[in-house]
């Protein structure tokens, strides 16, 4: 038995388990913190040029997210640097900006 | 000693907050407890049909907060356990008939006469939940693992820790284990990295609890269901018992995976 179910338990072709959790994660960091798809944009956006005026980066590959976690909702933004305009801060990518928030009630 | 006063609740419809509050009601009293069980979901009752005691309402919860009978009269007991009390809901009124002061001075009330008063919840996040909310002294969230229930249950975690209730407990209803082995349901392990909450029970799928719900006999009532025990441990581990999580083995599995095995063969 042990035998047969170690040949026929293999991983299932759609993990569809995993994309609810990874949806979750995304929604309920959104609900907590009230932060849209659409404000992130915006963030990600002013973001780019902001840093853009500091360090030369790949625009395209900017990505800027929400993650819930069990300390709270990070707000992670990853962006790729291309090279570093004087004066050089020291090349990091990504990075990762956090903000502590517990889930928010908004009765 | 005041009774505790605890509320099961869910955010999401449906879920299984009418079943958890009739068998763990029934498993406490199995255990010696004096429990009233109270449906606050008042314009749709069900706790009574699920408990089997249906037919000897003759006062319900709105009778008592208006004055029209007193709580001994519209308390039904139970005669499977004598422990066992139900207070009903009134079914032809609305929520809006009692407000949270009023669920407070009611539950007070019961509490000393009672080791345990469990409040069915409706769903939703209105008055009935907030009345529900209000007199507890402990709260469980119960989801399913699916994505609905889960953000729901978040939201009404969030509304449960704003009005200041002792961090609430998760009772993971209608798992199927079988599901989890193929990567089809989201496991205990996925639903509380996500709700970031303490685990009080995890109820698998059963068939058991949709024909004992057809005769009004609670699975809990009896130790052969798997979801009757699972009932039963929750009571366990509320009156401060360890009990070991049980990890459900699911036989069929196999025979599920053998059978997709051969449709990607042909
Ligand atoms: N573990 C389980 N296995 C199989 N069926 C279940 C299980 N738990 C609940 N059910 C079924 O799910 C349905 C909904 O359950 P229940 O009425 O307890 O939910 P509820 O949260 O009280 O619903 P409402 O929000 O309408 O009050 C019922 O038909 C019940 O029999
Ligand atoms: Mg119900």
């Amino acid at each position: 038995m042990n035998f047969l179910s170690r040949i026929f338990n293999r991983p299932a072709e759609s993990d569809s388990a995993q994309v609810a959790k990874q949806r979750l994660q995304l929604v309920l960091a959104q609900d907590r913190t009230n932060i849209s798809t659409e404000t992130l944009n915006v963030l990600k956006d002013e973001m780019i040029n902001v840093i853009s005026k500091h360090v030369e980066i790949d625009r395209a590959n900017v990505q800027v997210s929400m993650a819930h976690t069990n300390r709270g909702e990070q707000l992670i933004a990853n962006i790729p640097v291309v090279g570093a305009r004087a004066p050089a801060p020291p090349a990091a990518a990504p990075r990762r900006v956090s903000t502590r928030r517990t889930r928010s009630a908004r009765a | 000693m005041p009774g505790r006063i605890i509320t099961i609740t869910s955010g999401k419809g449906g879920v299984g907050k009418t079943t958890a509050t009739a068998n763990i009601g029934v498993a406490l009293a199995r255990r010696g407890q004096r429990v009233a069980c109270v449906d606050a979901d008042i314009g749709l009752r069900n706790l009574d049909v699920v408990m089997g005691l249906e037919n000897r309402i003759v006062y319900d919860l709105v009778d008592v907060v208006e004055g029209r009978a007193r709580l001994r009269q519209a308390l039904i007991k139970d005669k499977r356990l004598p422990e066992l009390q139900l207070l009903p809901a009134a079914q032809t009124r609305e929520k809006s008939a009692v407000n949270e002061k009023q669920m407070i001075k009611l539950c007070d009330d019961l509490r000393r006469e009672f080791d345990f008063v469990l409040i069915d919840s409706p769903a939703g996040i209105e008055l009935g939940f907030k009345n529900s909310i209000a007199p507890a002294d402990e709260v469980l969230i119960i989801v399913t693992p699916e994505v609905s229930s889960v953000r729901d249950a978040d939201r009404v975690i969030g509304l449960t820790e704003a009005s200041e209730k002792s961090s609430p407990k998760l009772i993971i209803n209608r798992l199927r284990p079988a599901m989890v082995r193929r990567g089809e349901m989201m496991d205990t392990a996925d639903v509380l990295e996500v709700l970031a909450i303490e685990l009080i029970g995890i109820v698998p799928e059963d068939e058991t609890i949709i024909t004992s719900t057809n005769k009004g006999q609670p699975v809990a009532l009896e130790d052969r269901s798997v979801a009757g025990a699972a009932f039963t441990h929750i009571a366990q581990r509320l009156l401060g018992e360890e009990v070991p999580f049980q990890v459900f083995d699911e036989s069929d599995g196999l025979m599920e995976r053998l059978a997709r095995l051969f449709r990607r063969n042909q």
